[in-house]
């Protein structure tokens, strides 16, 4: 047996994650979040197609105006149409969302990868930090944050991230330290690839599925906060339609136009529901109590 | 690392959390004080004042005696020492958080142990949903949409604020919280004030609760009734209620209690929409209007209390956990 097939073996164990795949079709939970999901981003994404209005044009002779054939959710006290705003407005929740990941779950597997594998003290002192991380209240911080470092998209990201990575910290620990002493490995050593490349060529990729679900796992809490920090005024910046901030605009109406409020909160609590469902899927099948 | 060693090690991490805030932020409380049109001798002087000459580490040991001291500042909006405004302000929130954590451990616990007791039943579908839409509703909407239904709507509920304008002002403040300071004004109807005025958001915060609580609880004892002594005390003739009250539960106490405390936590994060919504008068309202005025020490003190009680709490929830159960007492 060469080299090449022993971390074709190492890397063919990702069975289990095919199974996954099809588990996920078989929960119906799983099920109705993955099509929830994928309508979020096809609006997402062709946003302007369906919009029937321009988001940000004001309209000050149509302000305030109850929901109705030409505007389906009425209109916002600019007079801009509902509808549209809310169309485009999963584009900073999906783009916040994306962002969050893209820098907590490298910083969560950079730290995780390197305990796991090194152990000893560079896995006490990693660990440690991980650990009071964790324990760091998420919203707070962020709020503090964005607030000192001015609001916008990549500040509520970076907001987020700063107490989002350690769960993908401890997970990839707890995987990497599981292969430190793996044949494959061993044999990866003796060939000559060490440092960065046996790192993340060759307990990467092992550790890298676990750690995507746990993002999963996560993704309905980041959408919550991040409109939270638009309700608070420190999201993304308007006119950017946002469904957070929209929601602060609805308080002042509240009691008079009720709908300006209540549409974009149902729309974040569509989005959060589907990453929900998609989660509790999760769970389910990571359950190993299941029956 | 001992459990109190850790303690202090995540609070010192929190507070070098909020230090590295302050020192990054644009804003320059040296320039805050002198305005913009002072000379370069007063803004000198006014930042040798703040110690913003000296080396960072030596920066950060003066925060830290200072915090220590009771020092968090002075506020850039109302020019009080912020100290004074959070410890005023903080009872307003622990009384809320306290009975929105009662409405939702026992309900939370009720639904989580009638749903073990048959899953996949009528009970554990609701459950299953009630815990989704808790899980996914963004709490300051929940709070919106109770206003209106039962304020605006309904009339059943008095609306947003701790006590109506007549009572606030008419009641000695003795502990800070409204229930115990209008109970002790001797009238029923600032008590009554004060109870009314609670229910709505505590409920909306318990709520938020709810999900967690009832979920944990029904897997714990879903666990628990699926051991060998369940089935024999089964066998000898117990009934539902015998096993699950009398054997199943008190095991689990220690999880449950630990959930609690845990979901205490949330509620304390919870607490600064809820609070923002429904304009009551505790630290995270005063967050989130320092927030609106930029009164940066404001916002870092209000941050470094939520931030704290956050840690102590979680730190006696491990605590809890480790005294509860047997295994893991060392």
């Amino acid at each position: 047996m060469t080299l090449a097939h022993m971390e074709a073996a190492a890397t063919e164990t990702p069975a289990p994650s095919l199974r996954l795949l099809r588990s996920i079709w078989a929960s119906k939970t799983a099920t109705i979040g993955l099509i929830l999901i994928a309508l979020l981003l096809l609006t997402a994404l062709f946003a302007p197609l369906i919009a029937p209005y321009d988001p940000i044009a004001q309209d000050i002779n149509n302000r305030l105006l109850p929901p109705s054939a030409t505007h389906w959710f009425g209109t916002d006290g600019f007079g801009r149409d509902m509808l549209s705003r809310i169309i485009f407005g999963t584009r900073p929740s999906l783009g916040l969302l994306a962002l969050v990941i893209a820098t907590s779950l490298p910083i969560g597997l950079i730290v995780g990868v390197t305990a796991g594998f090194f152990g000893g003290w560079v896995e006490r002192v990693l660990m440690r930090i991980t650990d009071i991380v964790m324990a760091f209240p998420q919203l707070v911080l962020a709020l503090a944050f964005v607030a000192m470092l001015g609001p916008g998209l990549i500040n509520s990201a970076l907001a987020l991230t700063l107490t989002g990575w350690p769960a993908y910290a401890r997970q990839s620990r707890t995987e990497a330290a599981a292969i430190r002493q793996s044949d494959f490995l061993a044999a990866a050593q003796m060939a000559g690839i060490r440092g960065p490349r046996l790192l993340f060529g060759h307990v990467l990729p092992l550790v890298l599925p676990g750690a995507i679900i746990r993002v999963a796992l996560d993704l309905a809490g980041i959408i919550l906060a991040a409109a939270a920090l638009g309700f608070i005024g420190l999201g993304v910046q308007p006119p950017t339609p946002e469904w957070g901030t929209m929601v602060a605009d609805g308080t002042k109406v509240i009691f008079d136009q009720w709908w300006i409020a209540a549409v974009p909160g149902i729309a974040i609590l569509l989005a959060s529901l589907a990453f929900n469902l998609l989660a509790d899927g999760l769970r389910d099948i990571l359950d190993p109590r299941r029956d | 690392m001992g459990w109190l060693g850790t303690l202090v090690l995540t609070l010192l991490g929190l507070l070098l959390v909020t230090f590295a805030l302050g020192l990054t932020s644009a804003a320059d409380p040296a320039l805050h004080r002198v305005g913009d049109h002072a000379t370069e001798a007063v803004y000198q002087a006014a930042r040798h004042d703040f110690g913003l000459d000296q080396p960072i580490p030596l920066r950060f040991a003066s925060y830290v005696w200072g915090i220590l001291h009771g020092d968090f500042g002075t506020s850039w909006s109302s020019s009080r020492p912020i100290a004074g405004d959070l410890a005023r302000v903080f009872p307003a929130t622990v009384e809320l958080a306290i009975v929105a954590i009662i409405f939702g451990a026992s309900i939370g616990i009720a639904l989580g142990t009638a749903s073990a007791l048959k899953p996949r039943g009528v009970v554990d579908n609701i459950l299953r949903l009630v815990a989704l839409v808790g899980y996914s509703v963004p709490i300051f909407w929940l709070g919106l949409l109770m206003l209106l239904v039962f304020y605006a709507i309904l009339h059943w509920a008095v609306g947003p604020g701790r006590l109506d304008d007549i009572v606030q002002y008419s009641i000695t403040w003795h502990t800070g919280f409204a229930l115990i300071d209008t109970a002790m004004a001797g009238d029923w109807d600032p008590f009554r004030d004060a109870v009314a005025h609670l229910v709505l958001p505590a409920a909306v915060l318990a709520f938020y609760a709810i999900a967690g609580i009832s979920r944990l609880t029904r897997a714990a004892l879903l666990a628990e009734l699926g051991k060998d002594y369940v089935t024999a005390a089964r066998a000898k003739g117990a009934t539902q209620w015998q096993i699950v009250l009398g054997q199943a539960f008190p095991n689990v106490a220690g999880v449950v209690v630990t959930i609690v405390a845990l979901s205490f936590t949330v509620l304390l994060e919870g607490a600064i929409l809820t609070e923002t919504v429904f304009a009551w008068p505790g630290i995270g309202r005063y967050l989130t209007a320092s927030i609106f005025v930029a009164d940066m020490p404001a916002i870092l003190g209000a941050t470094l209390v939520i931030g704290a009680s956050f840690v102590t709490v979680n730190a006696i929830a491990d605590l809890l956990t480790k005294s509860l159960d047997p295994r893991l007492r060392t």
